[in-house]
């Protein structure tokens, strides 16, 4: 979902790349405290994870594909503050190394897949999590759902700023229905792999995860 | 750090070369979901080649020699690039905020 330059025009892309900029310093700020020795390279793990599953493209309907946001799966792993950072990094990798992304666009990639799906994405998972049993099985499946709605966040994001400064005389609300309807199938991929990763991180080292509960909450 | 999160460390790096440098192979080349919404909705045509286009690593490709190889090492370097930049900045973080002023 990495939008090019010339999709949305360019005093929207601003706006959109100064919320980022402020979102990736209030993110710093909150995630200061939080740098230990052991969450530093967890961190960096998790976002070279995250740039490497971006590249399998799945189909998912004729000649269409999605891949793996990972916003979910950052935020469960590390955190939200952190793990808006770690999609911030990956999405800044890509857009200058790697031509993926406008250079112009970056702002709003930044905005709608490391901030607007990581950060609601996580929030809903917090809520599953309250409403589920402590298990591995169950927090891998809150893990996946809340990855599959933040895929839906980010479309409906990238929608809301094609109406706003959208280049091309495409119907706004046509726009928002087709990003719906094909994200809602890439959705469940992003939720089918986040569940599963997470569920094979919280096996080997419940300890590392963010999201897990600690053990004196489980036993409460 | 001890010596079972850094076996874990080393083996979620493996397991991410492997993933970059050859699950990302059989990736499929069909359009993205937005890029299919743009050709369907007809604005496609509005995207710009990206600035950077000539860059050596552009489109996940070294060499543009199309034969696997390429998008593998691609991804490689981009594993590292990500990773040296995301310790990077959270260690300069951490260091600003233990010497304020």
């Amino acid at each position: 979902m990495h939008i090019p330059d010339g999709f949305i025009n360019l005093p929207t892309s601003a706006g959109f790349g100064a919320a980022a900029a402020g979102g990736l310093w209030y993110n710093l700020r909150r995630a200061a405290g939080l740098l230990d020795d052991r969450r530093i390279p967890l961190a960096g793990l998790t976002a070279a994870f995250v740039f490497a599953a971006q590249m399998i493209n799945f189909p998912v309907a004729a000649g269409t594909s999605g891949h793996l946001i990972g916003a979910v799966l950052a935020a469960v792993l590390v955190g939200p503050w952190i793990g808006s950072i770690v999609m911030t990094v990956v999405l800044i990798v890509q857009g200058v190394f790697f031509a993926d992304g406008g250079l112009s666009a970056i702002g709003l990639n930044v905005f709608n897949m490391a901030i607007a799906a990581t950060l609601l994405g996580y929030g809903g998972f917090v809520m599953l999590r309250t409403v589920l049993p402590r298990t591995t099985a169950a927090l891998s499946a809150a893990a996946g759902i809340a990855a599959g709605t933040s895929v839906m966040v980010a479309a409906l994001a990238f929608s809301l700023q094609y109406a706003v400064g959208g280049e091309g005389s495409a119907d706004p609300a046509a726009v928002t229905a087709a990003m719906v309807g094909v994200h809602a199938l890439i959705a469940v991929g992003e939720g089918v792999i986040t569940a599963f990763v997470v569920g094979a991180v919280l096996r080997a080292r419940p300890d590392l995860v963010h999201g897990a509960p600690s053990p004196a909450e489980a036993h409460g | 750090m001890d010596r079972r999160t850094l076996a874990f460390l080393g083996a979620g790096l493996a397991i991410t070369l492997v993933v970059a440098g050859g699950l990302s192979l059989m990736a499929s080349d069909q359009p993205d979901g937005l890029e299919r919404v743009s050709i369907d909705e007809d604005f496609a045509d509005q995207a710009d080649e990206h600035a950077l286009q000539g860059a050596p690593l552009a489109d996940y490709e070294v060499g543009g020699g199309g034969d696997g190889w390429g998008t593998a090492l691609a991804g490689i370097i981009g594993v590292g690039i990500t990773l040296v930049i995301t310790v990077g900045l959270l260690w300069l973080t951490r260091r600003a905020k233990r010497s304020p002023g």
